[in-house]
């Protein structure tokens, strides 16, 4: 385990610096040259743009520019935001409680509507509640979330005038704060539970024909051990893995439903830092989910090998 | 209980845990009861493996609804589109932001532009892009999945890094990163020589969500080609002189293609819904060119008043998608040979 570990680490970190180099290589040559999107900006005097170009390195060539930006990145100066005047360290830390906190719920609101159906979808398959579940996930993952979202304050905001849909990070106290991330919480949170459903399900389906399953059953087991400890524990591995790998994606998927209800999270400063070419923010943002994709599957990779003795990486 | 018993009755032994659904079961057992009683009458037609594919296919009705439903969008789109009189830009500001009415069957939006005739030209679009991406997908990954698991070695290893390092790319951040600083340089040259800007959108477009999205194809058909290349009739086609190329394409790929199938029809619907999500970002094509995703951009403020506006694109990319699932998990089951019957 330890000398897979040490291994998996050196892979990972070659990984990151190669997309390192993808990600920079795609700003540094598109056209209109982003990396100096500030030069456009009129309220920049001519001296100091040429100071700005000097200490970025624009006038340096590509792979030479692009050493200093990750020497500087790894020191934690991540540069000032052209459009927000601060630091963008300081930007992106004071977006991320935002995101963490919807982002956050609606993986907890996957995962508890997705295990449960799943498992009681499996031990009862082809059951009235299974052929609804199974068509409810197909619906999920056929809806995508900028319609599953408006649908939502058609519902909730229009017709009903239930819930307000536009996000207000000025808010204080519990309930209008739990009242107003609702339907992003909600529309992130059942689109990840469709697609866990059926995971669930067919991992449940896979567990509960084995041997050990029967063996349960025949010595005499109550029917609610055999599927809790003996069927779903084992089912619910592979599960896990899956939801290790998810994480990087809820900052993905949070770009949509950010931009919906207007949620001042990280997503959001995604989208406002490519329209307003903001490309300090942009690079620390993409790379910051690239550093987490990478570290989430070798979490994956450990936790397949912790709860699952027959795996021993060599 | 009857139709357990049938179900029982008429399958193999191995295929029971993963038997159609039971509301499928008395057809089943009625037409093979009747294939029994005649088969010693009559010389039965021989079955072809893509014959025995589709008769899978047509037992699966909601697969067989969904493909109903594609094909009607791939007509209405594509050949209704330029039938359907109305223009995609006439602006009229009598009826901005009116309901279903004779003259406007969907509505029409706020500049007054009729929703149907936009629907229909921007399907071509929402569909075209979907269809195509998939396609720059499939063949990557199936060409890449390919070379590492025929040739292995160093080519495997190199392949299969390249593949770990896009797998292991923010996809979201840079689609749209791309498709933003990307868009206007392809407009313009595409303009330039083709005479049309939004040829050079789609082809952008079409070639970010491939690049981005052959990875899962390419494990895939690796890991089909390892385990079919040791397979004995491989051995016996190298043996009889099959060229490596007769080998790879004659022998090998026609036996790997079942589960490329089932993951090119989902690529479709993962694609429309991404191009669907630019757009929708304003980040796809520009805003004079409908697409089902921009004109819920343009509707997403105005639910208030004309909730139509969003709700005919919207079930569009949705019925759209929900078909095409439909129809790759019919797929799936008709080409998994452990359920042919």
């Amino acid at each position: 385990m330890g000398r897979f570990l040490i291994r998996r680490a050196i892979v990972s970190v070659i990984t990151l610096i190669a997309i390192s180099m993808v990600v920079y290589g795609i700003l540094a040559i598109a056209p209109g040259d982003p990396l100096s999107g500030f030069a456009t900006n009129p309220n920049v005097p001519p001296e100091l743009r040429q100071r700005i170009r000097a200490s970025m390195g624009l006038d340096d060539p590509i792979p030479v520019q692009y050493l200093k930006w990750a020497g500087a990145y790894l020191q934690g100066d991540w540069q000032q935001s052209f459009t927000a005047k601060i630091p963008v360290r300081d930007y992106v830390m004071s977006r991320l409680p935002t995101t963490l906190k919807i982002s956050g719920s609606a993986f907890v609101l996957s995962v508890l509507i997705a295990v449960p159906v799943g498992v009681i979808s499996a031990i009862k398959q082809y059951s009235l509640f299974d052929q609804v579940s199974t068509t409810f996930a197909f619906i999920g993952f056929s809806l995508p979330t900028f319609f599953t979202g408006i649908l939502f304050i058609l519902l909730f905001t229009v017709q009903l005038g239930w819930l307000d849909f536009v996000y207000d990070s000025q808010v204080t106290g519990f309930w209008p704060q739990v009242k107003q991330s609702i339907m992003p919480v909600a529309v992130l949170g059942l689109a990840g539970a469709a697609q866990l459903t059926r995971f669930v399900r067919a991992s449940m389906l896979e567990t509960i024909n084995q041997d050990y399953v029967r063996t349960a059953r025949a010595k005499g087991l109550r029917e609610k051990s055999v599927v809790v400890l003996h069927a779903m524990r084992n089912a619910l591995i592979p599960v896990v893995t899956v939801l290790a790998l998810q994480v990087p994606e809820l900052f993905g998927g949070a770009i949509i439903t950010e931009q919906i209800f207007r949620v001042p999270g990280i997503g959001r400063a995604l989208i406002d830092g490519i329209y307003s070419k903001d490309v300090p923010v942009v690079m620390a943002i993409t790379f910051g989910i690239a550093i987490l994709v990478v570290v989430f599957n070798v979490i994956a990779d450990i936790l397949y090998a912790v709860l699952d003795p027959r795996i021993r990486y060599a | 209980m009857t139709q357990g018993a049938n179900l029982k009755l008429k399958t193999a032994p191995g295929v029971l845990s993963a038997a159609a659904p039971p509301a499928d079961a008395p057809s089943i057992s009625d037409q093979s009861l009747q294939e029994a009683t005649t088969v010693g009458l009559t010389v039965k037609k021989q079955r072809s493996l893509w014959g025995n594919a589709w008769r899978q296919f047509r037992r699966h009705k909601l697969a067989m609804a969904g493909l109903a439903l594609f094909i009607f969008m791939l007509l209405a789109t594509f050949v209704g589109s330029p039938l359907y009189p109305q223009e995609i830009d006439a602006i009229d500001f009598s009826v901005s932001g009116s309901g279903i009415s004779a003259a406007h069957p969907m509505g029409a939006d706020s500049l007054g532009r009729d929703i149907l005739a936009r629907i229909l030209w921007g399907g071509r679009i929402s569909l075209g892009v979907g269809i195509v991406a998939a396609l720059v997908a499939i063949l990557l990954g199936t060409a890449i999945g390919a070379v590492a698991g025929f040739f292995g070695g160093v080519a495997d290893s190199i392949l299969m890094r390249l593949t770990d390092l896009f797998i292991s790319l923010p996809q979201v951040p840079l689609l749209l990163v791309i498709s933003f600083l990307y868009r206007d340089a392809f407009f313009r040259f595409f303009q330039d020589r083709t005479g049309s800007g939004v040829v050079g959108i789609f082809v952008l477009i079409v070639m970010v969500i491939g690049v981005l999205s052959w990875m899962p194809t390419s494990r895939l058909v690796r890991a089909s080609f390892l385990s079919t290349k040791e397979k004995e009739f491989v051995e016996a086609a190298e043996a009889i002189g099959a060229t490596r190329s007769s080998r790879i394409f004659r022998h090998i790929l026609p036996n790997v293609m079942s589960p490329i199938i089932v993951a090119a029809t989902l690529g479709v619907g993962a694609a429309i819904i991404t191009e669907s999500a630019l757009s929708f970002l304003g980040l796809g094509f520009p805003s004079d060119v409908p697409t089902w995703g921009s004109m819920l951009l343009e509707a997403k403020d105005r639910v208030e008043f004309a909730p139509h506006e969003a709700l005919f694109p919207g079930m569009m990319i949705f019925l759209t998608v929900l078909s095409i699932n439909y129809i790759g998990d019919g797929l799936r089951d008709a080409l998994d040979p452990r359920k042919t019957q």
